[in-house]
């Protein structure tokens, strides 16, 4: 059921397998098993960054009439990432006379490190995850608020007060916009009674009506309220504060060229999509097609490998349905003044999450089995129970008082009342 | 492969440290604490407490870092400030340091290490803990308890004891922080609102 830490099983595959080189010794297990899962994630951490640039521009560019890329790789100009990746190697790489070099150059890998340390913990299917850590999400969490530590940086030191101005803006947007997000990726949390990913999606499994988003009113404005946290969060308009092109030139990275620029960017849309995959995760069901004997059906016929690909496929397009959505959000709504946005922020976003968290939890506390507005049954009802009996092996080995004193401990105050 | 990692993270946070002290630049000072707390943080991934590494993270690179270089722009008067310090603040800054250092030192020789692990050993191989919670044994099990002992619930200590003998895990201290910490938001809140002039309609 829960995925497990997939370098351990590699690792203990490679000590065990007895075919050509193999088995190998322990530390040479690891980090064979090490070199597979940083090779995997980061061919999906530049993916998103190659599909979505272009998506970017082309969506834009029908948004606004235009044609957009069409040159590169036949007709719909699908190589056009490409293209823009081997023009940005070739530029020179410069900073500013006046910048802190050493911070300066250093700033867009502190970026890059961030978002790609996220990937570690996000389960892209149901056993597929690199760390399947306990406090999954938590961790996630803290790996994307380093991200904007780089980009301040980058502002600081790049010795322009377009960059000034732009890591200020970002300074101030994140640690705002820092409590509603929070307090949003909690929400489920409190539902599941765990911070570990691979369980939040786990119970979302079975029909649609099982996903965190249908569950109760407030779930549902929840998922939207993250979506907005998540927008400003990767400073995507109309929360695009930071870069700013018509006031900043372009702030944060106006001094920036090359490859190190082009690095910003990469670390930007690999957000989005990871953020996209997480808000797949918290509320839409994660890798669950929604149709319930499906899942059944393809994990009994065809076996847990092909249930994973199906897993992984699904959750890869809700998520990147999330993000053209984003960029659909781009290329619409007008930028907001600063002003607005932290009004926006701590005017509205932050107690409307505050009073949608404690709602959630009321509605666990006395409602636990009414999801989904009374269609589905079961949600509340199997969170509890998953709470108190989390394996029937585990518990025959602990004695009765034992039990009785699990059972209280559950999350949804089942066995407190 | 655990040994390497060690002196990685440790050399790597101890390094960070040193150069918070010996540069001069209060930014960069800013970028070494990062190094040398995340460094940190990846100390307590590889003990196994991801949760508090991802605290580490979250609050102190997240948000105390962030908030010094915020501060710093906000006050700052010219580009890249930088600080100066008279010999005699060298002298006895190095002198306190080395101090703490030798007693800090004295104290890791005086502890028995291993007669230390093999009793914890002894105490925690018999209980259930691993048996808790939805994961596999030993498959990352870090954060439930921690949040159950938060929540009044010690799962190392109250299992399989009677109701009536149940501690109360750390229930008093987490409210009592987050009291205090409710407190200190409405005292900022206080402090940084925007004073309104009271202006009294004079009766003509």
């Amino acid at each position: 059921m829960t995925a497990a830490v997939m370098a351990t099983t590699l690792s203990e595959y490679l000590q065990t397998a007895d075919w050509a080189f193999l088995p190998l010794d322990a530390v040479w297990a690891d980090a064979a098993a090490a070199v597979v899962h940083i090779t995997l994630l980061a061919i999906f951490f530049g993916l998103p960054a190659f599909v979505f640039i272009w998506a970017e521009r082309k969506v834009s560019g029908r948004i606004q009439d235009r044609l957009g890329p069409t040159r590169v790789g036949g007709k719909f100009g699908w190589l056009q990432s490409l293209a823009d990746g081997v023009k940005l190697i070739q530029k020179e790489d410069l900073w500013p006379k006046a910048a802190d070099a050493m911070l300066f150059r250093v700033a867009p890998y502190l970026v890059v490190v961030a978002s790609f340390a996220a990937f570690l913990v996000l389960p892209f299917s149901s056993d597929w995850v690199a760390l399947a850590l306990d406090a999954g999400l938590f961790v996630a969490l803290a790996l994307l608020s380093l991200e904007v530590l780089g980009i301040i940086l980058a502002g600081y030191s790049s010795g322009s007060k377009w960059s000034l101005f732009g890591g200020m803006r970002e300074a101030a947007q994140m640690v705002s916009y820092e409590v509603p997000l929070g307090i949003t990726a909690v929400i489920p949390v409190a539902i599941a009674g765990t911070m570990n990913l691979g369980e939040i999606g786990s119970m979302q499994s079975g029909w649609f009506i099982n996903w965190f988003l249908l569950r109760d009113p407030f779930t549902f404005l929840a998922f939207f309220v993250f979506f907005t946290v998540t927008l400003a969060s990767n400073k995507r308009a109309p929360f695009d504060l930071a870069e700013a092109e018509s006031e900043l030139v372009g702030g944060f990275h106006t001094e920036y060229s090359g490859m190190r620029w082009s690095f910003f960017f990469l670390a930007e849309y690999a957000s989005m999509w990871f953020v996209s995959a997480l808000a797949a995760i918290l509320f839409l069901g994660g890798w669950w097609t929604g149709i319930g004997p499906l899942d059944a059906w393809v994990a009994e016929t065809l076996g847990g490998f092909t249930a994973n690909i199906l897993g992984f496929v699904v959750l890869v397009t809700k998520a990147s349905v999330l993000v053209v959505v984003q960029i659909w959000i781009r290329w619409t709504l007008p930028r907001l003044r600063i002003d607005q946005v932290m009004m926006t922020c701590l005017k509205y976003l932050v107690p409307i999450s505050c009073f949608l968290f404690l709602a959630t939890v009321l509605w666990s506390l006395f409602l636990p089995h009414v999801a989904c507005f009374g269609l589905a049954k079961g949600m509340g009802e199997r969170t509890a129970v998953m709470a108190a009996a989390p394996r029937a092996g585990d518990l025959s080995a602990v004695d009765a008082p034992a039990v009785d004193s699990v059972a209280s401990f559950s999350p949804s105050g089942e066995g407190r009342r | 492969m655990e040994t390497l990692l060690f002196v990685l993270f440790g050399g790597t946070a101890a390094v960070g440290a040193l150069a918070v002290v010996l540069s001069q630049n209060v930014v960069r000072m800013a970028f070494y604490l990062v190094i040398s707390l995340g460094s940190t943080a990846g100390l307590f991934f590889m003990l196994g407490a991801d949760f508090v590494g991802a605290t580490q993270l979250l609050i102190y690179v997240g948000g105390t870092v962030v908030l010094l270089i915020f501060g710093v722009m906000l006050t700052a008067s010219g580009p890249f400030i930088t600080i100066k310090t008279a010999p005699s603040q060298v002298i006895i800054a190095s002198v306190v340091g080395l101090a703490f250092f030798g007693v800090l030192f004295l104290t890791v020789l005086q502890v028995d290490w291993n007669a230390n692990s093999a009793r914890l050993e002894s105490e925690y191989s018999a209980s259930s803990l691993e048996r808790i919670g939805y994961n596999e044994a030993n498959v990352g099990n870090t954060a439930r308890s921690l949040g159950a002992a938060f929540l009044g619930a010690r799962f190392d200590e109250d299992l399989g004891r009677d109701r009536k003998e149940l501690s109360s895990g750390y229930l008093l201290p987490f409210e009592i922080i987050s009291v205090h910490l409710l407190v200190v938001l409405v005292g900022a809140a206080y402090l940084a609102r925007a004073k309104r002039r009271v202006t009294r309609i004079e009766e003509e």
